[in-house]
């Protein structure tokens, strides 16, 4: 089969997913969730993952994260195995899943403190962060008295502040309505053209998908396979313009023609 | 009604509900239940030995307060209930967190503590002084049992509501076991257990008060004890009073602590 995965060679590979399948295994019995997932992401690049409900995706997520060991296959990152949970990767849940307990600040603070960041230090970049993702005058705010979308600038400054490699996305503005979302996105392609990660991301929104990607992957109904990649060669920076672009436009229409035969 | 006189009538129910609600109606009852009293026992309903009047209460204690022996016991019963209460929480506190940690410790240890739940302390409590003496040590053995199983529901019940995600975001971090307990599970528990933990601190003060009565040498308990026994009623309601007094004060110092820690419930809801 020639289809792009094996376009690319090894060594350009940094996050390589090989015959990834997994079962949870249930009282009402035995759930196959993914099938022989396997496909190779490029350092630097933002590929997006998109299929039907319960598909898969955040249990693919998870296995990426190594917070969940598959029970076939492996994951490796910069070709050492992951086997359990990293500081390289960084999470972004589909909630904003921020400890309500703490200010907007200390939210952001967290990886540093477990990391053990000297106080100077992370005093800098925080604030760093807090001027980055736009929340200036929230700093002292408990998560209760934010909207869903600085909840979600929250989450985002939370998963860059230590600075990993990867960024793994579980459909971070699924819980945003559909205004809050572009903007959403816009920031994102914003602040990731500042700071290059390899990003991985669940939506599923399709134009979101084509919007900030280099490519989109495209996930079967459960057990989740990978059926069809679509390489996005559309010029950066991008930015909302783009929605309404005959390119994008036909980009979209090709994927959404996919996933129906899928 | 003219208009005027419902407008009045509008303030005087929002000065109701503001003030008098938070600061005047409690203690405006407790007058009153006083007044009751008053007037009972000057309709001579009750024999004076049943029920003496207020000014003779309020007599007895400050005597018992001048010859300074109210404090001396105060000071025993506050000690028990101290330390009873401390070691009670702390090894309720640390016992939850395992059995909500590990399935193996759960299953271990639940059926002896609900045997130890369901067993009346007030039926063990000789066989404790037996074993460990009628002095204090056995009473703060009493209040720490008595104490023991709200601050140990509450710490499980607290801890298995910590949000998946957090758990595994702290994961993601690498967090070890230490700096999950002190950035996640703490806090998170923190309401609920803080909750058991106004429960656990007015029973300490029956805990301490149980132990005094089956073995009276010192104490608030003792003090009512004797008084019971000289047909002194004026002083076992002096004394009631007192203990009731101490069970508020650590009730409020709870509730004071709730306050301090968990001021970040208070952020998001307008002050209501
Ligand atoms: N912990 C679990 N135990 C048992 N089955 C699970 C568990 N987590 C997920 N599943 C099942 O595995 C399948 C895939 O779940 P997953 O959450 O990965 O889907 P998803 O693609 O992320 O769905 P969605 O788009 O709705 O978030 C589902 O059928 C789900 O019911
Ligand atoms: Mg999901």
């Amino acid at each position: 089969m020639q289809s792009p995965m094996t376009r690319m060679t090894d060594a350009a590979a940094f996050l390589a997913v090989d015959n990834v399948s997994h079962t949870y295994a249930g009282p009402a019995g035995d759930v196959q969730a993914l099938a022989n997932v396997t496909f190779r992401v490029v350092r630097e690049s933002f590929v997006c993952l998109v299929g039907p409900s319960g598909c898969g995706k955040s249990t693919l997520l998870r296995a990426l994260a190594g917070l969940l060991p598959p029970s076939q296959g492996q994951v490796s990152l910069d070709t050492q195995p992951v086997t359990r949970p990293q500081r390289r990767i960084g999470i972004i849940f589909q909630k904003a899943n921020l400890m309500p307990w703490r200010t907007v600040y200390h939210n952001l603070q967290l990886p540093l403190q477990i990391s053990g960041v000297p106080a100077r230090e992370r005093q800098q970049r925080t604030e760093a962060m807090l001027t980055l993702t736009g929340l200036d005058g929230f700093a002292q705010a408990y998560p209760a008295e934010l909207s869903g979308g600085m909840a979600q600038r929250v989450a985002l400054g939370r998963a860059l502040i230590h600075d990993p490699e990867v960024l793994l996305m579980d459909e971070p503005f699924g819980a945003l309505d559909a205004l809050t979302r572009e903007q959403m996105s816009a920031e994102l392609l914003r602040i990731w053209s500042r700071h290059r990660k390899t990003v991985f991301m669940v939506t599923h929104s399709i134009s979101e998908a084509v919007l900030l990607a280099d490519r989109v992957l495209v996930m079967s109904p459960r057990p989740g396979r990978i059926v069809f990649d679509l390489e996005i060669p559309l010029a950066r920076p991008r930015n909302l313009e783009l929605l309404h672009q005959p390119a994008f436009v036909s980009l979209t229409e090709k994927l959404r023609h996919n996933i129906r035969t899928s | 009604m003219s208009n005027q006189h419902k407008r009045l009538g509008e303030i005087v129910i929002i000065w109701i509900r503001t003030v008098w609600l938070r600061l005047l109606l409690a203690p405006v009852l407790g007058i009153s239940f006083l007044v009751v009293w008053a007037a009972v026992v000057e309709a001579d309903v009750y024999t004076n030995l049943v029920l003496p009047s207020p000014g003779e209460v309020a007599e007895r204690w400050y005597e018992l307060y001048a010859d300074g022996l109210l404090w001396r016991h105060t000071e025993v019963t506050l000690y028990e209930v101290f330390f009873g209460l401390g070691y009670g929480v702390l090894v309720a506190f640390v016992t939850g967190y395992f059995i909500a940690k590990s399935r193996i410790v759960a299953s271990l240890l639940t059926p002896y503590l609900v045997a130890l739940q369901a067993v009346p302390i007030v039926a063990v409590a000789p066989l404790l002084i037996i074993w460990f003496g009628p002095e204090t040590q056995s009473k703060v053995i009493i209040c720490a049992l008595l104490v023991f199983f709200p601050m140990l529901v509450n710490t499980v019940i607290g801890m298995r509501s910590i949000p998946p995600d957090l758990r595994d975001l702290l994961r993601s971090l690498q967090a070890n076991p230490l700096e999950t307990f002190w950035y996640l599970e703490l806090p998170a528990a923190l309401p609920v257990v803080i909750g058991g933990l106004k429960v656990s601190a007015t029973l300490s003060v029956i805990g301490a008060v149980v132990g005094e009565f089956v073995s009276p040498n010192e104490g608030l308990g003792y003090l009512i004890a004797t008084g019971r026994g000289n047909y002194d009623t004026p002083q076992v309601i002096a004394t009631v009073l007192t203990l009731t007094a101490l069970a508020l004060l650590l009730y409020g110092l709870a509730t004071l602590l709730e306050y301090a820690l968990l001021s970040w419930q208070r952020a998001g809801n307008n002050g209501l």
